[in-house]
């Protein structure tokens, strides 16, 4: 590749990029090759469809694209020009993809999308519910480009954000763009980017960094990775934009050790930056000169905090630090260089504001949160993945129209947004327009993105315990009321889901709660008792079911609730007598039952049944001892 | 050792000590180790300290802060069950139970003869597929009981070859 030596160079390129690269008249299959596709045999097909079209004479050109976003329907794929989606699709399925659909331009049906098996497939992606109410800013090559390609990015109008700046905009400009913009971290708190680097851009001193936070480690979010993998100039470009409106001249990437896919295209994408001189000394003759390393993570959760990052970049343990000094200010940042840090998806937002204005950007999403933001939709929903939608939209919208409702069509309980900072939102607030503001209004936070959806098999007991014992034991141990108050949360949540609750419990979880809310010293100790508090905010009674009747609604908890056998329904198989081994289950010669003194409720008869005559009950609300209520 | 040292810490190096340099690249030094040896053995950690600087004491307080690093020698087969949010709503403590049963170690463990390792992880990024495994780098997704008992019969046949 020959370096670019001019902002015409680049123009040029672009335009002989737009004819040669993905030309429209040529047969083309994109297929993603996410982490999620390829754990599904993308790869496998890839293969195939090379073999095929090589056996079939056919000139194919195939996209080895990043995540398409419907990863629950892995592998997938688009074929052009007639635009068709496949979906689950086989190696044994590409032989006949490869006659119908590029070589006859109709679909093959056998992969087509459905909604169920009643109704018709749907051939084109934009009529699938799915993607038809999906709106792509940052995610908008994702799943259409061959990450590891910059011709395929500069040919869908990649660097362009920056020729213009370059060309036609001074730094305050660009600034003045993204704080108009009102572009609001996509991290996670919603602080408006401009600001932070109206700040960056004001701290004394000549040198000055940009860092990207992709230690993405919200257990449920990967929006972030999507976009490392997937469109990792995207990325590049939103660095050099900011880079160029503060002044700075060094940029790290801090991306985790659990995405080696994702190094590995940032790795490559930069490198071919560097060649074409879009990244180095002089980029593209001018005076802005600005580079980009990567540092890898080493698996701690807390390193996503803006101080911990920074000391983790300068090679320390990953502790946060008091602020101030903001990392804003001379300090704060590694080595004490004032620094801007942004959220991956923060900064693939950047290009198309300056591309296409600011004023583009506040006509998409609500007034006070413009734009879009893309969501990691999991859980107990029909289609999982990611989606990318204005802010606005309702819950309900995102998880029926988007997510297709409910697993086996059973009742929605709860959804938790925001990852262990986050909380759980009850389906009272469905109808709730999703932003910054109306999220934390309700207890919860945006956070990553992460959004899970729980049915009524889910006990909110038992999630708010997951999410603390994930930040008790991601805690790093520095200040107390996280290190500790965390370990007796837990310990009061253990209590409680084994049934050895007590009254008082709910109270000194709140209490516990609220204090290290305020004594914490980063974001990981000032969010982590967010799970417990909500939950006990919207779903008080299931607490009191399970310290006061010993009971757990979602039959989740072990060593809670009475043990009993439907006889109406019991075909007398056995197996629970088989299952049992504290021999619980007496047999009769008509009937089997549970002997409750024996019976240590280890749900062993409960998961054996093969009809669900085991039934899980209340206990009485009476002060008699567990073994005392007798049933036959 | 000095040219190395700017090549791993790479632009950002101009601007920065040599000290601080040196700091900078021990995360990634650790990693490069680990991945030779599969474990952070002691008489290397002692070489590192030196050729670096850091005091003994120091490398150790940052290797293990964080959970990738391991002192002791890991299995020939890893694998990781992820247990994020939504691996861990759509049953991804029932995988874990049959993998410990299967092999008779806990999360965390190796087995004896060092054919393999069990460990959890927070999330992998493939909620769309939960609940997930992955066995040594290859992602193995919706686990069910079927997919289980595949991934326990390849670590027994990695294990023994």
């Amino acid at each position: 590749m020959e370096r670019l030596n001019t902002i015409n160079e680049l123009k040029a390129l672009r335009e002989r990029l737009k004819v040669e690269a993905l030309r429209p008249d040529r047969p083309r299959a994109r297929v993603c090759c996410g982490t999620a596709c390829v754990a599904s045999g993308s790869k496998r097909l890839v293969e195939r469809f090379r073999d095929e079209a090589s056996k079939a004479g056919v000139d194919l050109e195939i996209v080895k694209t990043g995540c398409q976003g419907f990863c629950q329907k892995g592998p997938v794929l688009r074929v052009e020009p007639a635009n068709i989606f496949y979906q689950r699709t086989k190696p044994s399925d590409v032989p006949h993809i490869l006659n119908y659909t590029i070589l006859g331009n109709t679909p093959y049906r056998m992969s087509l999308y459905r909604d169920s098996i009643l109704t018709e497939p749907i051939p084109v992606i934009d009529d699938i519910p799915y993607y038809k109410k999906q709106l792509r800013i940052a995610l908008r090559n994702n799943g259409s480009i061959d990450p590891r390609n910059i011709n395929h990015y500069i040919a869908v109008g990649g660097y362009s954000a920056i020729e213009k700046a370059l060309a036609t905009m001074s730094p305050d400009q660009v600034l003045e763009e993204v704080k108009k913009a009102n572009l609001r971290g996509r991290g996670g708190a919603g602080f408006p980017a401009g600001r932070k680097w109206e700040h960056t851009k004001k701290a004394p001193g000549r040198i000055k960094l940009v860092l990207a936070n992709g230690d993405e480690g919200d257990p449920g979010a990967f929006m972030d990775r999507a976009i490392m993998e997937g469109d990792p100039h995207s990325l590049l470009e939103g660095m050099m934009l900011c880079a160029y409106a503060i002044g700075a001249q060094y940029g790290i990437i801090y991306v985790r050790h659990e995405y080696p896919l994702a190094v590995e295209n940032l790795s490559i994408a930069i490198k071919q930056a560097e060649e074409l001189g879009l990244l180095g000394k002089n980029i593209l003759g001018t005076d802005f000169s600005f580079t980009i390393d990567i540092r890898e993570g080493a698996g701690a959760f807390v390193c996503g905090e803006s101080t911990a990052l920074v000391a983790s970049v300068e090679g320390e343990r990953g502790f946060p630090r008091p602020r101030p000094p903001r990392l804003s200010e001379p300090g704060g940042g590694p080595w004490g260089y004032p620094s801007n840090l942004n959220n991956i998806e923060t900064y693939a937002c950047v290009p198309p504001i300056i591309e296409k204005g600011a004023d583009w950007f506040l006509s998409i999403g609500t007034k006070n949160s413009p734009g879009t933001k893309v969501f990691a939709l999991t859980g107990k929903v029909k289609n999982t993945g990611l989606v990318e939608v204005p802010m606005g939209i309702t819950l309900r919208e995102i998880i029926f129209d988007i997510g297709g409702g409910i697993i086996g069509g059973k009742k929605f309980k709860a959804v938790q947004t925001g990852g262990p900072s986050g909380g759980c939102i009850p389906e009272e607030y469905l109808d709730m327009p999703v932003d910054f503001d109306s999220l934390t209004s309700v207890g919860s936070m945006m956070g990553s993105g992460g959004m899970v959806v729980m049915d009524e098999d889910t006990c909110m007991v038992d999630v708010a315990k997951f999410f603390l014992s994930f930040t008790q034991s991601e805690s790093c141990g520095k200040c107390p009321p996280c290190r500790i108050g965390t370990y007796h949360m837990l310990e009061i949540l253990n209590r409680i889901t084994s049934g050895k609750g007590e009254d008082g419990d709910i109270e000194r979880l709140e209490e516990l709660g609220r204090k290290i809310i305020k004594g914490s010293l980063c974001g990981l100790g000032n969010s982590a008792p967010n799970p417990v508090l909500t939950t006990i905010r919207y779903f008080r009674e299931e607490y009191e079911e399970h310290i006061y009747d010993k009971y757990c609604r979602a039959k989740v908890c072990s060593g809670l609730g009475v043990f009993r056998i439907d006889h109406e329904e019991c075909f007398l198989c056995g197996l629970c007598k088989q299952a049992c081994a504290f021999g619980a289950v007496k047999e009769l010669r008509d009937r089997f039952y549970i002997d409750q003194d024996y019976c240590t409720k280890c749900k062993a008869c409960y998961m054996a049944c093969p009809i669900g005559a085991v039934k899980i009950e209340k206990q009485k609300r009476e002060k008699v001892p567990a073994s005392g209520t007798r049933q036959g | 050792m000095s040219p190395k040292v700017d090549e791993k810490i790479g632009h950002v190096g101009e601007i920065l000590t040599e000290r601080q340099k040196k700091r900078g690249i021990l995360i990634q030094a650790l990693h490069e180790i680990q991945k030779e040896h599969n474990y952070l053995p002691e008489d290397v950690l002692r070489r590192l300290s030196k050729e670096l600087g850091i005091p003994l004491s120091e490398v150790y307080s940052t290797a293990s802060f964080y959970k990738q690093f391991y002192f002791n020698p890991r299995g020939r087969n890893i694998v990781r069950v992820c247990t994020g949010t939504a691996c861990h709503v759509r049953g991804a403590a029932k995988v874990l139970e049959r993998l410990e049963e299967a092999f008779n170690i806990k999360d965390g463990e190796t087995t004896p003869d060092l054919s393999m390792t069990l460990e959890t992880v927070g999330c992998i990024g493939c909620c769309g597929l939960a609940p997930v495994a992955t066995v040594n780098e290859e992602v193995v997704g919706e686990v069910d009981a079927k997919k289980i008992e595949e991934i326990i019969e390849t670590v027994k046949g990695n294990g023994a070859g």
